[in-house]
């Protein structure tokens, strides 16, 4: 059964090995005139203020562990659900009805869950903003929102 | 090197009192694709959001106004072309209705009737850049090459009225350069048949595309009141929902015999000024314009296009505002002349892209990165008339 | 050995096929767009441009490449080879052809699925590696729309997992049928449904309009690939064009009958050798005509449509797209469960389904060809030039 995978390890190493000869190649040939302007990160022709590798408010981690959540059910019920029809054939499709939906209902209880809590409101503007000021004008800026 | 070297390297250029926690400061511009030229905002960025934005100007910075002081009037023209290259004959216009008024010179009828053919193609043809580059922000490039492509036939038409496409220095003191025959107009009546349909098809394409509305509507709603003290003119302060178009209120030309409506922001599918508002009346503008041509081709009459003005043109001392309807808003010539020489003491252009400018900072605060540039481009700012 | 070198030569044939191919879709999406765009588009090199991708390699080949100081190198070199990864090893079990398949991997969907992740993390490792503003925030936002399109398209295969039971591609296609009366996506209206949103998700992605959010170029300049250059660039690039034919291939395998063509792949054919060469190629071209017509839909939406916002993107997959994926998956459960296959309502809504689906399709040339009357829209250019 593993042996299956060996063309998923040949198919890794040939588009690695692509793709490391190309680049090769074009090392060969192409020009290598660096300078610190050319090199500089671009920032619409202004010289960058600051790094871009800080805490960044991504906004979306409540949204990364729903996507998790979610991600591990799917994992588990798809190979039940490879089964499925099988089990209809079998006569056991009750039980693998039942189960299958008490593994959605699962979904979609955290679903309504995570949309109640408004988790999966990308934080609407405004307020937002207007809060940042105040809390900056107070002296006790966030560095992560509750 | 390794990426640990490199990291220690890098650290003393971390500058983290600077950017204070989440927040990032990030040029958008100079050199950016949706600023239109050459338009710096300054955005303080948490995540998506814009916490607060400093625009920049001056980088289009030609010193016109300056340029002007040292030639003779009529020398001057060209270099309105260049105020707003987009609408260029507006800004002739502009210019030259300041001197005539001025000097008190004489315009013969059909150097009028012309003047506003070209004027109202050059709306025409300013207000598809301006719908075309909005849904281009949007991420949509099919509208814009459409709008373009109409553009490029009215580009044809101005070429026989003018002689050139772009930056047409067309209109004279006391007249136009050259006169056209009765084939331009029949052309041009021919072609305003298909504008309609274009129009049409270009509302239907993209005003009723549901994604192009969601990303504008209450987007970066400017009220009637916040728009006059910004001192918002032309398609953005309709938008805004105030009716008020020069060439009502303070009619120039022949437009007083005009018959045409002004479309004003009514917040069809928001609020009233939001950025879905100024696309639909620069769409309706554009139809009016279509009406207004076709009243100046049945009126026009055969005639001189040129009145005889002095060849050393010199003004009689004193000063003299005169604001004509420009495809961005009110668009004014102030100028100051000493009596003496033939050159002006000193000319003030008013732009409305430079009006518009000044609302940014406010409206910008809140947004996110991807409304800071539909709001940006819903309000038609072109670089080079903002700086002049 | 004999066996590892044949399959090395088919691997390298694979290899050089996708490239050739996203490099030539490229081309035909550029002749696409211009000829929406009363356009020519390129047509210089080679008759009417088709190896104008050739010379596009050639300049990418011989272009400097920049890497900037302040990033970091290793991981900014390393994110075009897991991009371009992430796309080439979902080729391995999507089936072409009877025979035409690299490996039948038993995993299949499951494992595409899986390698889809790689892009999301080379694309967001390139972004955040380039030290740039604007590279940081594309790459952030692929991650959070790729991660969560992930969702809707693993409910969207889980419909069709249920409806051929397995993960096999292979068996997947054989148990749909030749016929549009036999593929999934007219089977039942929550099949449709899967395929919808399958169609949908598969272009988020595929960070393709109206869900470029990460590269948008009109707001983050070129997202997270705003720092590459040269050749590097261009393995981003190729992946994203790849990728299309990936999305083609797995919609057309998953919803339309795979390679299936106008005969029935019996039981008899499965003895290698008893299998007309004839069929295998009729079935390879049906099945590449299938995967054009919808890489054609994607390019089509590429230049049609506007972009979302990210809240709006995030709020279509979580508030609109996985609750219609729940729905459709509970429904598909219910459905196999009192509906069972070749009994009369199945045979009805099969019918009537495929008829709505070309009805559709009829009444869609039927409004375009009455919108063309109406506008008289000119033909502005000759698409042959």
């Amino acid at each position: 059964m593993l042996r299956e995978y060996g063309a998923v390890l040949l198919f890794s190493v040939l588009s690695i090995g692509f793709i490391f000869v190309t680049l090769l190649a074009s090392k060969i040939i192409r020009p290598n005139h660096p300078n610190p302007v050319k090199n500089s990160p671009y920032e619409c022709g202004e010289v960058p203020v600051g790094n871009a590798w800080v805490n960044f408010n991504i906004r979306y981690y409540v949204l990364a562990l729903i996507f998790l959540l979610f991600d591990v059910e799917i994992v588990l019920i798809l190979p039940v659900a490879a089964v499925y029809k099988e089990w209809l054939n079998t006569g056991f499709g009750l039980l693998a009805l039942s189960e299958l939906l008490l593994f959605i209902a699962i979904l979609v209880v955290a679903l309504i869950y995570a949309w109640g809590r408004g988790d999966l409101n990308w934080i609407k503007t405004y307020e937002r903003a207007n809060a940042m000021d105040e809390l900056k004008n107070a002296g006790d800026y966030p560095l992560e929102e509750k | 090197m390794t990426s640990a070297t490199r990291e220690k390297e890098l650290k003393p250029r971390v500058e983290i009192t600077q950017i204070s926690g989440t927040e990032i400061e990030v040029n958008m511009g100079p050199h950016h694709p949706s600023t239109h030229g050459v338009i710096r905002f300054i955005l303080f960025i948490d995540g998506e959001i814009v916490v607060r934005a400093v625009p920049d100007v001056g980088y289009l910075h030609r010193s016109i106004e300056k340029i002007a002081e040292s030639m003779p009037y009529s020398f001057f023209m060209p270099y309105t072309d260049r105020v707003d290259y987009v609408a260029a004959i507006n800004c002739n216009l502009g210019y030259a209705l300041a001197i005539e008024a001025m000097g008190g010179l004489e315009v013969p009828e059909r150097a009028t009737w012309l003047r506003m053919i070209g004027v109202e193609l050059n709306r025409i043809m300013s207000h598809l850049v301006g719908v075309g580059a909005l849904p281009l922000d949007l991420g949509a490039f099919t509208p814009f090459v459409h709008a373009l492509r109409e553009r490029e036939h009215m580009m044809d038409l101005l070429e026989i009225l003018t002689g050139t496409r772009m930056n047409n220095n067309y209109i004279r003191f006391g007249g136009v350069c050259q006169d056209v025959d009765d084939e331009f107009l029949k052309k041009l009546e021919k072609y305003l048949d298909h504008f309609v349909l274009f129009l049409e098809e270009y509302d239907r394409l993209i005003g009723t595309n549901k994604i192009f509305i969601e990303r504008l509507k209450n987007v970066g709603i400017v009220s009637g009141e916040k728009a006059l003290s910004y001192s918002f003119s032309g398609p953005n302060l309709r938008a805004s929902g105030i009716g008020l178009d020069l060439r009502k209120v303070d009619p120039y030309c022949f437009y007083n015999d005009m018959k045409f409506d002004v479309p004003v922001g009514k917040g069809i599918k928001g609020t009233v000024g939001d950025s879905f508002d100024r696309y639909i009346v620069r769409i309706e503008e554009m139809a009016e314009c279509e009406k207004i041509l076709r009243q100046i081709l049945s009126k026009i009459k055969e005639g001189p296009i040129q009145s005889k003005v002095p060849k050393k043109l010199v003004l009689p001392a004193g000063e003299a505002y005169h604001h004509t309807e420009s495809a961005r808003g009110e668009l004014g010539y102030h100028i100051i002349s000493d009596g003496k020489s033939a050159s002006p003491y000193r000319i003030k252009i008013r732009t409305g892209s430079f009006a518009s400018m000044t609302s940014l900072a406010e409206i910008f605060k809140g947004m996110m990165v991807a409304d800071v540039i539909a709001y940006f481009a819903s309000l038609d700012i072109v670089a080079p008339e903002v700086d002049r | 050995m004999t066996q590892f070198i044949y399959m090395f030569i088919f691997a390298v044939i694979y290899l050089l096929s996708i490239a050739v191919a996203a490099g030539f879709l490229t081309v035909v999406e550029r002749r696409i767009a211009g000829r929406m765009q009363s356009r020519i588009g390129p047509n210089r090199v080679g008759p009417q441009g088709i190896v104008q991708w050739i010379a596009d390699a050639v300049k990418a080949l011989q272009k400097e490449d920049i890497i900037p100081t302040d990033a970091h190198s290793f991981l900014f070199k390393i994110a075009p080879y897991l991009v371009f990864m992430g796309v080439f090893l979902t080729l391995v079990p999507i089936p072409f052809g009877a025979y035409t398949l690299m490996e039948n991997l038993d995993t299949g969907i499951f494992y595409v699925l899986a390698m889809a992740s790689f892009v999301v993390i080379g694309v967001m490792m390139g972004g955040w590696a380039s030290n740039n503003k604007w590279s940081l925030l594309g790459g952030m936002r692929s991650a959070a729309q790729m991660i969560s399109y992930e969702v809707p398209a693993a409910l969207a295969v889980f419909v069709v997992v249920v409806m051929a039971g397995t993960l096999n591609f292979q068996k997947i296609v054989f148990s749909q049928g030749a016929s549009p009366v036999d593929w999934y996506v007219f089977r039942n209206p929550f099949a449709f449904i899967a395929f919808n949103i399958f169609f949908i998700a598969a272009l988020a992605e595929g960070n393709r309009v109206p869900f470029d959010i990460p590269e948008a170029e009109s707001e983050l300049v070129s997202g997270y690939n705003t720092e590459y250059s040269g050749m590097r660039f261009l393995f981003f690039f190729l992946a994203e064009w790849g990728n299309l034919v990936v999305i083609g291939a797995l919609v057309s395998t998953l919803f339309f009958g795979g390679w299936n063509f106008w005969f029935e792949y019996t039981l008899e054919f499965s003895v290698p050798g008893r299998y007309p060469i004839r069929f295998e190629v009729l079935g390879f071209l049906w099945f590449l005509f299938k995967v054009s017509i919808f890489v054609f839909i994607i390019i089509w939406i590429r230049w049609t449509l506007p972009r979302l916002r990210i809240d709006q993107l995030m709020d279509i997959c979580w508030k609109y797209m996985v609750p219609i994926g729940l729905f459709a998956s509970i429904g598909i459960l219910l459905w196999m469960y009192f509906v069972p296959e070749k009994s009369l309502a199945d045979t009805i809504m099969r019918y009537s389904m495929t008829s709505f689906g070309g009805l559709t399709i009829l009444y869609f040339f039927y409004r375009v060809f009455q919108n063309l009357r109406v506008t008289k829209a000119k033909i502005y250019a000759n698409p042959f030039v």
